[in-house]
């Protein structure tokens, strides 16, 4: 216990003291997560709509491939990433393993499934005959798509919670594809890992405690944003 | 066809679900028309409006806008932008009044400083003006109504199609509806397509009444020769007609012939022959009610005794049904039910002028609607 107490303590001294190493870390984490955030929202987001809003053979099956991938275990993710990634991969030649970018790829593997399930649901939910109203309203194709986006805005914006609260909490790939490089690829989670297995508890809370209220930070201005607009 | 119509459906054929709910050779809306259509569920009203609109696939057939045919998505747009279409669940946008107003606006990209003189003038027409800010999904049943209403004429469309637009409202409210959007429909010079269920309604609106059974028009014609020449007992029940009787004809002198039914004769005026079989449609409300036999005293040719097998409120009077030896339903007020001292199993004299009865001959195989309802 006293380990514990003692450890929040010199967290909160090291935080108060702007260590400028925590400080990087937690600057590429959110950097890296949001990023590959903005790219699991650009890709699933249009694929989910597409997939929502359009009759083809075997969508079931699509529909269930993606609820398969929303719960992709992040160290699976960091093989493949990795195997692509490697020196005689396909994307071997981009040089792009152990690199912030690297991450950012495999964070967005992960999310663009989360994003992309949530979607689907999401816009499969809305009445049918909405589709119909937007149409019947003089709307063009792209601006009907608009309309039930803006009417799914809710749990579209839940599924943005979901992609960015699924990779910035993520460390199997990160550390796979990243390499916990010091100065360059080392991120919150991979980071804490590293400072547990030292023993150096203090700084493994410190970074903990940025990472749960970063999250909470971002959550929070995310259903502001989600919650700004609904009339009363 | 005159390339004048407003809009024009030649040879359409819609199936939905691999069964064919549309099938009309040819329909016509002229400018400032207002047509009601009628039919029981499932008759294809709705699937005809959203086909108008070109918003169901099309199995076969044209749809022209004054003359020029409808044919690519992008035609489609341009006709939908002239059109508005009212539906039954009023599927309000998650926003305030102000803004399900100003949709249709927006999407066709009119200013802001236009968008906002319509939407005033739209929420000032259907009563809405003070609540432009509440959120349109926390409204009323008949407050969301008129947002539905003042959502789709703010766009100002040339033709209007309203899918049952008064379903599921209070008496009251649903006539207060009604009142402004007619007003605004008559104002506006507007045609419209009125899908309603309820014949009254179709007969105080509109300048033409269409009868549709299973995806087809049975009639098209003015209220009155709707409402008073059905072409066949389908359209006689549609209309009201609430008895419909089998019968024969068994003499005729000039325009005048003798109907048997059930074994009693039935005075009425029509051209069918002698030994023809034919449907005697007697509206409710043309059957007197009388306690005492009303033969000496009245010109009613037709005078039955009969029993009053029940009686039922049906709101501001009361529906009697009769046995005369054959069903036949008779409306009341409550004053002369009152007054007469009626009740059920008291025995009576029904009479019906022969000009009252609308004689319809019969086709082989045309006995598909409830002869009393």
């Amino acid at each position: 216990m006293d380990l514990f107490a003692e450890g929040i303590w010199k967290a909160f001294q090291l935080l108060a003291a702007g260590d400028p190493e925590v400080l990087r870390i937690a600057l590429l984490s959110f950097q890296v997560s949001g990023a590959a955030t903005l790219g699991s929202v650009l890709l699933g987001m249009s694929a989910g709509t597409a997939i929502a809003l359009n009759a083809f053979p075997g969508k079931r099956l699509v529909v269930a491939v993606v609820n398969t991938g929303m719960g992709l275990p992040p160290v699976v993710v960091g093989l493949f990433v990795s195997i692509f990634l490697w020196r005689n991969g396909p994307l071997g030649s981009a040089g792009l393993l152990y690199t912030p970018a690297a991450i950012v790829l495999a964070q967005a593997v992960i999310a663009t499934p989360i994003v992309m399930g949530i979607t689907v649901s999401a816009m499969q939910a809305l009445p049918p005959s909405l589709r119909l109203q937007a149409l019947a309203l003089g709307a063009t194709r792209v601006q009907m798509v608009w309309i039930l986006v803006k009417e799914a805005r809710l749990p579209l914006m839940a599924a943005v919670m979901a992609g960015f609260g699924g990779v910035i909490s993520e460390v199997g790939a990160s550390i796979m594809v990243g390499g916990n490089i010091k100065g360059y690829t080392r991120v919150l989670t991979t980071a804490t890992v590293m400072e547990t297995g030292k023993g150096n508890f203090e700084v493994a809370i410190a970074l903990s405690i940025i990472l749960l209220l970063a999250s909470l930070v971002i959550n929070y201005l995310l259903t502001l944003v989600q919650q700004r607009e609904r009339p009363r | 066809m005159s390339p004048a119509s407003l809009l024009a459906l030649e040879g359409l054929a819609v199936a939905r679900g691999g069964v064919q709910v549309v099938d009309v050779p040819s329909f016509r809306l002229e400018e400032r028309e207002f047509v009601a259509v009628i039919g029981p569920n499932g008759a294809g009203k709705s699937s005809l409006l959203l086909a108008m609109m070109s918003l169901l696939p099309r199995a076969a057939g044209r749809i022209l806008h004054r003359g020029r045919e409808i044919r690519a998505e992008r035609d489609a747009v341009a006709l939908r932008r002239r059109m508005a279409l009212v539906l039954q669940d009023p599927l309000l946008f998650d926003a305030t009044v102000y803004d399900n107003v100003a949709a249709g606006l927006r999407l066709r990209g009119l200013d802001r400083r236009e968008t906002r003189r319509r939407v005033s003038t739209y929420l000032e027409r259907f009563r809405l003006a003070d609540m432009a800010d509440r959120a349109a999904r926390r409204l009323s049943g008949g407050e969301a109504r008129r947002v539905n209403l003042a959502r789709a004429l703010a766009v100002e469309p040339e033709v209007v199609l309203l899918d049952e637009p008064f379903s599921s409202l209070d008496l009251p409210t649903r006539q207060a509806i009604a009142d402004d959007l007619e007003r605004t429909i008559r104002e506006t010079n507007m045609a419209a397509v009125l899908v309603t269920h309820d014949q009254s309604e179709a007969l105080r609106l509109s300048d033409r009444i269409v009868v549709m059974n299973r995806g087809a028009i049975v009639q098209s014609d003015a209220p009155a020769v709707v409402m008073n020449h059905p072409v066949d007992g389908f359209v006689a029940s549609c209309m009201g007609m609430e008895t419909i009787l089998d019968g024969v004809v068994r003499r005729r002198s000039g325009y005048e012939i003798v109907v048997e039914v059930a074994g009693r004769e039935i005075d009425a005026l029509g051209e069918p022959l002698p030994g023809e079989s034919v449907y005697c449609c007697i509206r409710p409300e043309q059957v007197l009610i009388e306690v005492v036999d009303p033969t000496q005293t009245s010109s009613a040719r037709n005078v039955f005794p009969a029993r009053i097998a029940s009686v039922t409120s049906v709101g501001p009077y009361l529906k009697l049904r009769l046995d005369c030896g054959f069903p036949l339903v008779a409306h009341v007020t409550g004053e002369s039910f009152a007054a007469l001292a009626l009740a059920a199993g008291k025995s009576v004299f029904a009479s019906v002028k022969a000009t009252a009865i609308h004689v319809i001959r019969r086709a082989e195989g045309s006995a598909q609607w409830p002869r009393v309802a």
